[in-house]
């Protein structure tokens, strides 16, 4: 029989890439997870130490704040930028745009290096003030993962649809929260996302910036690895990608029309 | 109901973005209960003055004035006024109901309300919900939407959406209701019904409507009072019938309904001269004056050959429904005629045209005017362009020296370099080209009026100078072109006394 190329065909290299790369580590992740270290055999031996030792879930805790708070900070100071960048009154031709999207163009360990020196010379070191070096350096990385979707779904806003509140009786502040805010809400969900999850498994960050004060989950998977108790640290893994799963399912109840292009879900 | 009591006032309202002029001296006022609609083609500043009465857009000068009181700096929240955008301006994140109860929600009403110490004091109250619920339900019942409360915005067609916003507007009970060409994104049946349904809806609440659009049949059908506006200005105001049969000039003619424009020249007291005949009039203007004359379709009858008052060829004939449209060459000027009779093509018919058909307008302009200088070389600078121009013109008798003075007959000398002069040019000692190489300076039509032989053609240069020339050949609106006159056409005249530039 003839080979008969047909369009399906261009998804095989993508199925692949997704079973290698996706479905596979999961499953490596779920069986390690569930295998007991010494004897090899299936159990939820970790499953109860994790629930056992305080420290671990103190740990997820402090992380889920610093990603709150994180995802907080972010919105409140890109939220406006992403206003001002928007509004073609002040930003003639995107130049602004570019300028806060540049430091994500320089290495990630070298900026946040960078970062540390700066935050020392300024007086928070992480010696002395570890959270605040923390978040300081955290809201500066995630800053433009809020920018953008902002930016983008501002930019598709209908001004008519601003000036129909206006015109039907809302002053500025009351269109913002009755019109512009609800409007947006694709855009700040999205942005959420993109910060929220990354914030809890990062630990390069916080472990430059608050040299080893403060310890993120992603640092304490990542400390479990290294000292090869694979085990432990698919099962602290495999934690986090159902809090991921639920703040994702979440996020999605929330903004109403989940089909926005602007959201990446 | 006071059937003349002004609602509100435009008074020398002028509007300039950047250097450009979107309304000027804009003079307007409007009754209560009213429905005014402003007609012209797009950026004629029609949107721009509705904007400025909503609110968002202050005029750079002028008054605005609601009940008597100046509201042009009030902004647009503070307005008892409510508009019905073009694209309709639905929240998407609310539902039908969510969006015509969103002014309600907002509004405040003064109450009567008893208080501790038992006195009667007027207090400024939100709406109770069940208030709003019935405002609502009544909106949506006008606008023929009933059951339509907990829909979603995206899931209504585009007619649907339409009465929403409707619905939106009216709900607050607005003194005025702007509608900036709300029935434009609409199919040509469902318009028609919107108009319909718009008037009736007019008549039933009472409101002061203030409508835009460039649909002329639309303003026709649908107003009280039509303000015709072309760049930036007023060209008319009246009733649908004044505006009809009694245009101002002929860019109202032209834009109001099929019209036969033609230049005619006054041969006697209301005699009229055109189509190379002349015709009884009842418009009076002083003799041998140049004037428009508005002849509508269906104001002409056709008759045999030689039973009417000129006589032409019948070259085509397009059946439109109800009539029958026929070009009549009568010479070389065309006549279009609306007729429900049937008549055969290449033949020649008389035709009549009753001294009530025939409506004569003043010209504004009959030459183009401009203001220039002359430069060092004696060359005459205006509209963006230098021209060649015979400068002896302006003192008789006078000739050039050789380091360019002027000397007249008594050997005066006179340094004319930058001397400010008047020019004039007529409108057929004008050639349009269409490549920028071929004439002098370029510009781009922007106004086309067919005058049966010809067309009367405006070309702006780039610093907003006006040509109007006459031309055989048709052009399109926003073409590139050039102008070229010959400098022995050219008319200038000294700003002032030559005296001034003797040396």
């Amino acid at each position: 029989m003839k080979f008969r190329f047909q369009r399906k065909y261009l998804s095989i290299p993508y199925l692949l890439f997704l079973l290698l790369f996706v479905v596979v580590p999961v499953f490596v992740i779920i069986y390690y997870a569930f295998t007991n270290k010494t004897t090899g055999q299936f159990s939820f031996i970790n499953f109860k130490n994790f629930f056992a030792n305080n420290t671990n879930v103190q740990v997820l805790l402090i992380s889920i704040t610093y990603g709150i708070v994180n995802t907080l900070l972010c919105l409140l100071i890109g939220y406006p930028v992403a206003m001002i960048l928007a509004n073609k009154k002040y930003n003639k031709n995107k130049v602004i745009v570019l300028l806060f999207i540049m430091p994500m163009w320089i290495n990630f360990v070298i900026r946040t290096g960078a970062t540390r020196d700066v935050l020392t010379w300024l007086g928070i070191s992480g010696g002395y003030y570890p959270e605040l070096a923390t978040i300081i350096g955290l809201v500066y990385n995630y800053l433009p993962f809020v920018i953008l979707p902002l930016y983008t779904t501002m930019l598709k806003m209908d001004r008519n649809q601003i000036e129909a509140g206006m015109d039907l009786g809302a002053n500025p502040i009351q269109n913002f929260f009755r019109v512009i805010l609800p409007m947006t809400m694709p855009g700040i969900v999205s942005a959420a996302t993109m910060v929220f999850m990354p914030t809890i498994s990062s630990y390069v960050i916080s472990d430059i910036l608050s040299e080893y004060n403060v310890v993120l989950f992603g640092s304490y998977i990542d400390l479990y690895f290294t000292q090869n108790n694979w085990n432990f640290g698919s099962l602290m893994a495999l934690v986090m990608l159902l809090l991921i799963g639920i703040s994702v399912f979440i996020t999605r109840k929330f903004s109403k029309d989940d089909n926005t292009e602007a959201s990446i879900w | 109901m006071g059937e003349n009591e002004k609602i509100i006032e435009l008074k020398n309202v002028n509007k300039i973005f950047g250097d450009h002029a979107a309304v000027s001296d804009f003079n307007l006022y409007v009754n209560k209960g009213e429905f005014v609609t402003f007609l012209g083609p797009s950026g004629c500043g029609k949107s721009t003055t509705l904007r400025m009465i909503a609110g968002f857009e202050i005029p750079t000068s002028g008054e605005i004035l609601l009940n008597g009181e100046d509201i042009s700096s009030l902004p647009p929240y503070k307005r008892p006024i409510n508009t019905v955008f073009q694209r309709y301006a639905l929240f998407p994140h609310l539902d039908v109901y969510g969006n015509i109860a969103f002014g309600l929600k907002l509004k405040k009403v003064p109450k009567q309300v008893t208080n501790k110490k038992g006195q009667t004091v007027t207090k400024m109250v939100k709406l109770s919900q069940k208030e709003i619920d019935e405002k609502v339900t009544r909106a949506l019942k006008i606008v023929d939407l009933e059951e339509f409360e907990w829909r979603d915005i995206s899931t209504l067609s585009g007619g649907q959406q339409q009465r929403v916003a409707i619905a939106r507007a009216i709900v607050n009970e607005p003194e005025i209701l702007l509608l900036d060409e709300p029935l434009g994104a609409l199919d040509l049946k469902m318009r028609k019904e919107m108009q319909i349904e718009l008037k009736e809806m007019h008549k039933k609440l009472g409101i002061t409507f203030i409508y835009v659009t460039h649909d002329q049949e639309e303003a026709l059908t649908m107003s009280d009072t039509i303000v015709v506006m072309k760049d930036g200005e007023i060209q008319q105001i009246g009733r649908p019938t004044d505006i009809y049969n009694e245009p101002k000039n002929a860019f109202v003619a032209d834009f109001i309904g099929e019209s036969n424009i033609y230049t005619g020249i006054m041969s006697d007291k209301k005699k009229v001269k055109f189509l190379g005949k002349i015709f009884k009039c009842i418009d009076d203007f002083p003799k041998n004056e140049k004037v428009d004359v508005v002849v509508r379709p269906e104001d002409v009858i056709i008759t045999k050959k030689g039973e009417g008052d000129v006589d032409g060829n019948l070259i085509s004939k397009v059946f439109k429904g109800v009539h029958y449209e026929y070009t009549i060459m009568v010479g070389n000027s065309e006549v279009i005629v609306q007729s429900t009779i049937d008549y055969a093509v290449d033949q020649v018919v008389g035709l009549q045209i009753g001294e009530d058909a025939i409506h004569i307008m003043g010209r504004t302009m009959t030459t183009n005017k401009f203001e220039g200088y002359i430069d060092n070389k004696n060359n005459v600078v205006f509209a963006d362009g230098t021209w060649e121009v015979d400068v002896t013109t302006l003192l008789e008798g006078s000739t050039l020296d050789e380091e360019g003075y002027l000397v007249d007959k008594l050997g005066k000398k006179y340094d004319l370099k930058n001397a400010d002069v008047e020019i004039e040019v007529g409108f057929n000692d004008i050639e349009l080209f269409d490549n920028d190489e071929d004439g002098t300076v370029c510009g781009e039509v922007v106004q086309l009026i067919y005058k049966g032989d010809h067309y009367q053609v405006v070309v702006r240069t780039e610093s907003d100078d006006d040509f109007v020339l006459d031309t055989e050949f048709t052009y399109n609106e926003n073409d590139k072109v050039s102008v070229k006159v010959d400098p022995s056409k050219i008319k200038i005249k000294l700003k002032g006394d030559i005296a001034n530039y003797e040396i």
